[in-house]
């Protein structure tokens, strides 16, 4: 019913009708169509209500920045209906309403506002109990005062992350920044330009202008291939060194640009008078963006507040759009009239010069604009056009370091960037017509392209045309309210006076204490109209108040796109494939993917159960190549190894394999592993699977200090473990091809060699886990699932089992063995262990020495003890759960699990010192609050004097 | 995103480097009282100026040195551990 004839509607396809449904009742639209322009065109204007008072509103500035224009959809909530497209079935309902948009039973709150003032939620709601506000208050005001709402159970959408390099980003594709991309890349720069808007052109695709400019400015864009164009892209940041996240959808472009021009238009203002918020009333962009973007008639009868030329141009397009402009209202003073006033006369439009718009009333329940009152007497209209003044959008330009100021003389807000590789362009920069922002585009460029040493044409400098002062709007405020200076959270202009008066001086506490700027707009209508009254209130200039920091983002942005891809990262062993054909089950293990056990999932216990038998009673075969490998060469190899860890290396036979603890400077046990020593300037060093990373750093870190002769090489990824352990191992490897004796005399418990085994390169050192006779077998990766398969072959005759996690969780514990980060934590000392055995006491330095020294002065606390449950016990304690001694918390266990070589549950736990003697009884508090009795045991459950190992 | 120069790969993005703080005087751990000893474990130092603080290019595992004004979070240079200690 509002839809226009072409060539009006640029965005939308007249051939496509969509169908959607906004509050439960049908629509219908083009394709091309934003819901806003869609409803508007079927007369639809109220979009919410608002925040606070929940009155109707509607359309302001169809940018998509409007607070009251934020809708919800099935999927997703607070989506922008000036910008967001129809689509065919689309279901969109109102936010923020009770009830419903037509009958909001909260519509009564309109009334009781004088006994809402701001700081109403501080000052009343603060009791009667401590927690009343948590408890009670707060989620009754939620849920009065909420947005949208979230659909937890909504699908997943696509999301992913570009990267994108260029000379120089231009943001803003409006005049001034087309003229600076078209600059920049006719002198060979490579170019980035982009808009938030489907289509380049800004103020050119919707203002009052000649098609001509641009349509010259996009064929000169046509033939420059080093220029890219982003279209339906917002730069929602400025970040350090140029770095700014484009968002084009559901894609992140993550970009680097030597040089910026910021040429972001300016942002129209509000005018404040009673009851500025009602539907029909919106920004003179607004109407022309409805009108040459999508064909819509704003109205039938307007009229139009112009302060400036903009608002002259808004008044002829309404014609042109066939409204009836009841009269142009221009609250300047009658000294001169342009040429578009003589245009507006000629077609009879009548304009009031010196006046302004007081107060504006609406229809039943505000629904819509009914009349204005202009000079004392009430003009009917159901549109009125707003172009008082602009704001320049500072928010990415502070961003960059930019410092917002205001000249007194022209009244203009301004912004000043520090010299650097930022510059601004256009009405971000003051500009105010088309010529002069294509201008200063191009200054910008020529700024741009100088520091990238490029040879730029030299810009005449700008010629200052005579600056006329824009028109101020006094803001005075209305006796009976409802002139809102922020639509957002309903703000009215005596609620910030009043925060003045509480002693809210500073704009940063106004905002805190009011609200002001911090709604979905970000203060873009209101930051401008604050700082006016708050200057004007506590008596001091308006750049001296200046407006609140901008931080990013600029608008809001789905944390989708933030999230990126769903694909989870996950590491597999080389022998990732040989496992899978086993069925073994497998359990993540950090980025690590690990056979938990082999075998039916159903039958897990039953499977773990015999994995470990096999290891006791005859062989098993565990992947170990999660195990961080480290190789260190050089001739002070030995030298750094016994200032990293706590036992001696520099003395470390050749051909032997030692046990090896690392410390952090505070004395706290960090990690563990074995150091092989291959040559006399060679070591190869296991680390624990979590913490190889963090070695690795470490190592490098000490040398960078010490500057000791050693080369650091970590061959995690590259070399893979297998362990071949159980009393029948050394039959099975002696049944394999090699050049290594693994006799018990040959290669005695603690030592390595180097040969070859089935004809695969082999690193063998005779440690062990498990407590049984041992061999892991490290080779290249890529050659591990050979060495897998001869070593799974030659054990078919003594019954060779690959064993998992679980399994190999239970051997160690049945060992008393522990694992770094299970059994340690941030403040375990080698003592606390009973690790004194590894602790040198000749050398003069290691990592930790002193402190563990220090520490141990102070005096021990605690001991890991083993702990063993009668066999049948009913309530067996978890990992965590809490050591008491006489009631009081003195430890805690942190392994425990079912040894089926012992028949009993065991236990690897902190004891109070006093308690750590073998067949004192401790209190461990069960998941389930009982207590529990658990004698203290070795901590070798299993073969307490270590001989299996080392047969 | 900040850009810092590693000595070794040239500029690179900041989130592929690690702090590993600024550069501190090791007291001989054997000469040192208990007292001080603690203070220089757990009390770091956070004065306004001109730090020179380790760095960690984490892809290749090479530390260097920064001086960054903490202020301004300008990094005013990086440089190779060797020049340190040459100067020293």
């Amino acid at each position: 019913m509002n839809r226009l004839p072409a060539p009006f509607g640029s965005r939308i396809d007249r051939s496509r009708r969509i169908r959607f449904t906004f509050e439960g009742k049908p629509f219908e639209g083009y394709e091309g169509d934003s819901i806003a322009s869609a409803l508007a065109a079927s007369g639809q204007w109220a979009l919410s209500r608002s925040f606070k008072y929940h009155r109707p509103r509607g359309i302001l500035s169809m940018t998509g920045a409007d607070a009251n224009a934020l809708l919800q959809l099935p999927s997703e909530p607070n989506v922008a209906a000036e910008r967001t497209p129809i689509s065919e079935g689309l279901r969109v309902s109102a936010q923020n309403v009770n009830g419903s948009l037509e009958r909001d039973r909260d519509a009564i709150m309109d009334r009781f506002g004088r006994f809402l003032p701001v700081g109403f939620y501080y000052r009343t709601f603060m009791g009667p109990r401590r927690d009343s506000w948590l408890k009670f208050w707060e989620p009754m005001i939620r849920r009065k005062a909420g947005l949208g709402v979230v659909d937890t159970k909504a699908p997943h959408r696509h999301f992913d992350k570009t990267h994108l390099h260029c000379d120089v980003l231009v943001v803003g594709a409006g005049p001034a920044g087309l003229s600076a991309a078209i600059a920049a890349a006719e002198a060979g720069a490579d170019v980035v330009l982009c808009d938030e808007n489907p289509e380049i052109g800004g103020a050119l695709s919707y203002g009052r202008y000649d098609p001509a400019i641009l349509s010259g400015l996009w064929s000169r864009l046509e033939t420059l291939p080093n220029l890219k164009v982003l279209t339906g892209t917002v730069c929602n940041g400025w970040y350090e060194d140029n770095w700014l996240p484009l968002i084009q959808g559901d894609r992140l472009h993550r970009t680097r640009a030597r040089e910026v021009i910021l040429a972001t238009g300016a942002i129209e203002q509000p005018a404040v008078f009673r009851n500025n918020d009602l539907p029909g009333i919106m920004l003179g962009g607004a109407a022309q963006r409805l009108i040459r973007h999508y064909g819509v008639r704003p109205g039938q009868s307007a009229v139009v507040l112009a302060a400036n030329d903009e608002g002259y141009r808004t008044a002829l397009d309404l014609l042109d759009a066939g409204v009836s402009v009841v009269e142009l209202v221009d609250p300047r003073s009658a000294d001169e009239a342009g040429p578009l006033e003589a245009e507006l006369r000629g077609k009879g439009v009548a304009i009031r010069k010196g006046a302004t718009i007081e107060a504006a009333e609406g229809t039943a329940g505000n629904r819509h604009l009914a009349r204005v009152r202009v000079g004392g007497s009430w003009i009917g209209c159901e549109l009125l056009t707003v172009s008082i003044g602009q704001a320049p959008a500072w928010q990415l330009p502070c961003q960059a370091g930019g410092k917002v100021g205001y000249d007194a003389a022209t009244q203009m807000m301004t912004i000043t960037l520090p010299q650097g590789p930022v510059h601004l362009a256009g009405s971000v920069a003051g500009t105010d017509e088309i010529e002069d922002a294509v201008a200063s585009g191009r200054r910008a460029a020529a700024a741009a392209l100088s520091q990238l040493g490029h040879a730029a044409a030299v810009e005449p400098p700008a010629t200052p045309k005579s600056a006329r002062p824009r028109y101020v709007q006094p803001i005075v405020a209305d006796r009976k309210g409802r002139d809102f200076v922020d639509f957002d959270e309903d703000l009215q202009v005596k609620d910030l006076q009043n925060a003045t008066k509480d002693g809210y001086r500073e704009i940063e506490l106004v905002k805190r204490f009011t609200t002001v700027g911090m709604g979905p707009s970000q203060g873009r209508h209101s930051a401008l109209a604050t700082a006016r009254i708050v200057a004007e209130a506590t008596g001091r200039t308006i750049g001296e108040i200046g407006i609140t920091t901008a931080r990013p983002p600029v608008g809001p942005e789905t944390l989708g796109v933030l999230a990126g891809h769903h694909e989870v990262l996950e590491r597999r062993t080389a022998l990732h494939a040989r496992h899978i054909a086993l069925n073994a089950a497998m359990w993540p293990v950090g980025a690590w993917w690990r056979p938990y056990h082999y075998g039916s999932a159903t039958k897990a216990e039953e499977a773990v159960h015999e994995e470990i038998l096999a290891v006791r009673e005859g062989v098993g075969l565990l992947d170990v190549s999660t195990l961080g490998k480290l190789e260190i060469r050089g001739p002070d190899a030995g030298e750094f190894l016994d200032r990293l860890y706590t036992m001696a290396h520099a003395n470390q036979p050749v051909g032997r394999v030692r046990y090896c603890l690392m410390l952090n400077e505070m004395g706290s046990v960090i990690d563990d592993g074995v150091a092989y020593r291959m040559a006399q300037d060679q070591f190869y060093v296991t680390a624990t699977t979590g913490a190889v990373a963090r070695v690795y750093a470490d190592m490098l870190f000490w040398n960078a200090e010490w500057r000791l002769k050693v080369d650091v090489l970590n061959l995690t990824g590259a070399f893979s473990g297998l362990n071949v352990t159980g009393p029948k191992a050394r039959m099975v490897l002696e049944a394999l091809d090699s050049d290594i004796d693994f006799s018990r005399d040959a290669f005695p418990y603690l030592s390595g060699r180097e040969g070859t085994l089935a004809g695969v390169p082999v690193r063998v050192m005779r440690i062990g886990f498990t407590g049984e006779l041992s061999y892991e077998l490290h080779c290249p990766s890529s050659l591990a699932p050979a060495l897998w398969d001869a070593v799974m072959a030659a054990g078919k005759p003594h019954g060779l089992r690959p064993y998992g996690l679980e399994a190999s969780r239970i051997l160690r514990l049945e060992k008393g063995h522990i694992l770094i980060g299970q059994d340690t934590d941030a403040i375990t000392t080698p003592d606390e262990l009973g690790f004194g055995w590894a602790v040198s006491k000749k050398k003069l330095f290691f990592v930790g020495k002193r402190s563990i020294e220090m520490r141990a002065r102070l005096g021990q606390t605690r001991k890991l003890v083993g702990l063993q449950f009668p066999a049948g016990a009913r309530n067996i304690p978890g990992e965590s759960c809490l050591v008491l001694r006489g009631g009081m918390p003195v430890g805690q266990i942190t392994s425990v699990g079912y040894s089926p070589s012992l028949g009993t549950h065991i236990a690897l736990a902190y004891v109070h010192v006093d308690d750590q003697a073998e067949g004192s009884s401790v209190t461990v508090k069960c998941r389930n609050g009982e207590l529990v009795e658990a004698p203290v045991v070795a901590h070798a459950f299993f073969d307490p004097t270590n001989a299996r190992q080392e047969i | 995103m900040k850009l810092l120069t590693c000595p070794m790969n040239g500029p690179r993005n900041i989130d592929e480097f690690q702090s590993f703080g600024p550069v501190r005087a090791r007291p001989d751990p054997n000469a040192t009282a208990d007292r001080d000893w603690s203070r220089h474990l757990f009390r770091a130092e956070n004065r306004k100026g001109v730090v020179v603080e380790w760095w960690r290019h984490v892809p290749s595992n090479y530390f260097f040195l920064a001086e960054r004004d903490l202020v301004s979070n300008e990094i005013i240079r990086t440089f190779d551990a060797s020049e340190l200690r040459d100067r020293a």
